[in-house]
């Protein structure tokens, strides 16, 4: 195939995007602010991880070389991690996890959306399967950020508070390399240019309901493109790769 | 009987692991049997990408085959179309009210953002004044209601499409 590098790269930033976030969502179990919380957030944790398995899975067909959805997510160090900055964000409290979740899904959403048209038929059959689990994912975060920002002073507080600090890692959604160049020409990819206007309208009118105010564009973090990521993905992947990393190969 | 007609009936008896009261047939995720001499090959969709009950639905179609003779089986993940709640049975749908699940209902509001809540009968009572408590419930593809009526809260299969 051509441009297998390019695809695999490709693959990657999307399935440890899915990753990253479910780890973060699944540090929710049992510490969820209501039982039903507990359960939405797990179950939102649940669609990412297995999405990410199916890019994983595919990785391991294209790269052909004996390696497995777990040598893919368990076996790399986050120097090889390509997931969006905003999905390593600690949870922080509830209004932090529900902000960044409406950063990510309302991205999700018009990237599944368009990627159902790649002319690569895997690329396509998972969007079109992802599409419908981030559908109620973004549903889920924008009630909860409608019913924060427009709740209690307090709460309102909080989540402006939430979304000011979140935002200036959003530019990095919509980070394109020479791999998307690549791709983009080749009808498999999508020209995230295309897409952050529609993700800024969509925000824009969660955050304009819920009475909240959009951020200003100041300094913006990036660099997960090229795998530079903050402090806190090391510590996440420890925790999530102990178990292989102390006892590689262990099987159920 | 063709051996594949032979093996679609016993697949009949494999339950979802979840709610065993409907088979994986009537859920909808078989999609292709193909019997080449004796090597089986059979094509399945998983219901939602994180569903534990995959593996085990896996584990399942094996174990009966071999059971009935089909000893070379393989179980394929097929990705595309995309499983959707209009490939449930009817007979499914019957099986779920009963079992106390409200079945998927037609959402006619396709809006994504702050979409009307659909009315989702009580599989109990029937009343239709009910309310959304979480979108998200026990599994994967149910969302927990409450009857303001008889009182229950029960899950619902929620419609994906």
């Amino acid at each position: 195939m051509e441009n297998k590098e390019a695809l695999v790269n490709y693959c990657l930033r999307i399935g440890d995007s899915s990753l990253v976030l479910a780890q973060r969502l699944a540090e929710w179990c049992s510490n969820g602010p209501m039982l039903e919380e507990d359960i939405a957030l797990t179950n939102i944790s649940l669609d990412l991880f297995g999405q990410s398995r199916m890019l994983y899975n595919y990785i391991a067909e294209l790269n052909g070389k004996g390696e497995t959805e777990d040598s893919i997510a368990f076996g790399r160090n986050e120097r090889a991690f390509y997931n969006v900055l905003l999905s390593e964000r600690p949870n922080g409290h509830f209004g932090d996890t529900i902000v960044r979740g409406l950063l990510v899904d309302a991205f999700n959403f018009h990237f599944y959306t368009q990627l159902q048209n790649s002319k690569n038929e895997t690329l396509a059959a998972f969007a079109e399967k992802s599409l419908k689990e981030v559908t109620y994912h973004l549903r889920h975060s924008s009630e909860w950020v409608v019913r924060l920002g427009d709740g209690t002073e307090e709460s309102k507080e909080k989540v402006q508070a939430s979304l000011n600090d979140l935002w200036k890692y959003t530019d990095d959604l919509f980070e394109m390399n020479e791999d998307d160049i690549v791709l983009v020409a080749d009808g498999i990819a999508i020209d995230l240019t295309a897409i952050k206007p529609l993700w800024l309208e969509t925000v824009t009118s969660v955050v304009k309901r819920a009475t909240l105010t959009l951020p200003e564009n100041g300094y913006m973090h990036k660099g997960s493109r090229k795998a530079v990521h903050s402090e806190y993905l090391g510590h996440l992947l420890c925790d999530m790769q102990y178990l292989q990393r102390a006892y590689p190969d262990a099987k159920w | 009987m063709t051996a594949e007609e032979n093996i679609w009936k016993l697949l009949e008896e494999v339950p979802d692991p979840e709610i065993p009261v409907i088979s994986i047939i009537d859920l909808g995720v078989v999609r292709t049997v193909t019997v080449n001499n004796d090597e089986v090959v059979i094509e399945i969709t998983s219901t939602y990408s994180g569903c534990p009950a995959t593996d085990v639905f896996i584990a399942d179609i094996q174990s009966k085959l071999q059971e009935n003779d089909f000893r070379n089986v393989e179980v394929k993940m097929k990705f595309s179309p995309a499983w959707t709640t209009d490939w449930l049975t009817e007979n499914a749908r019957i099986k779920l009210r009963e079992y106390g699940i409200a079945p998927p209902e037609d959402e006619l509001d396709k809006s994504v953002l702050f979409a009307k809540q659909v009315v989702v009968p009580c599989p109990r009572c029937s009343s239709k004044n009910t309310k959304l408590k979480s979108q998200f419930g026990s599994t994967a593809c149910k969302s927990l209601y409450q009857c303001n009526d008889c009182h229950e809260p029960f899950d619902y299969f929620k419609c994906l499409k």
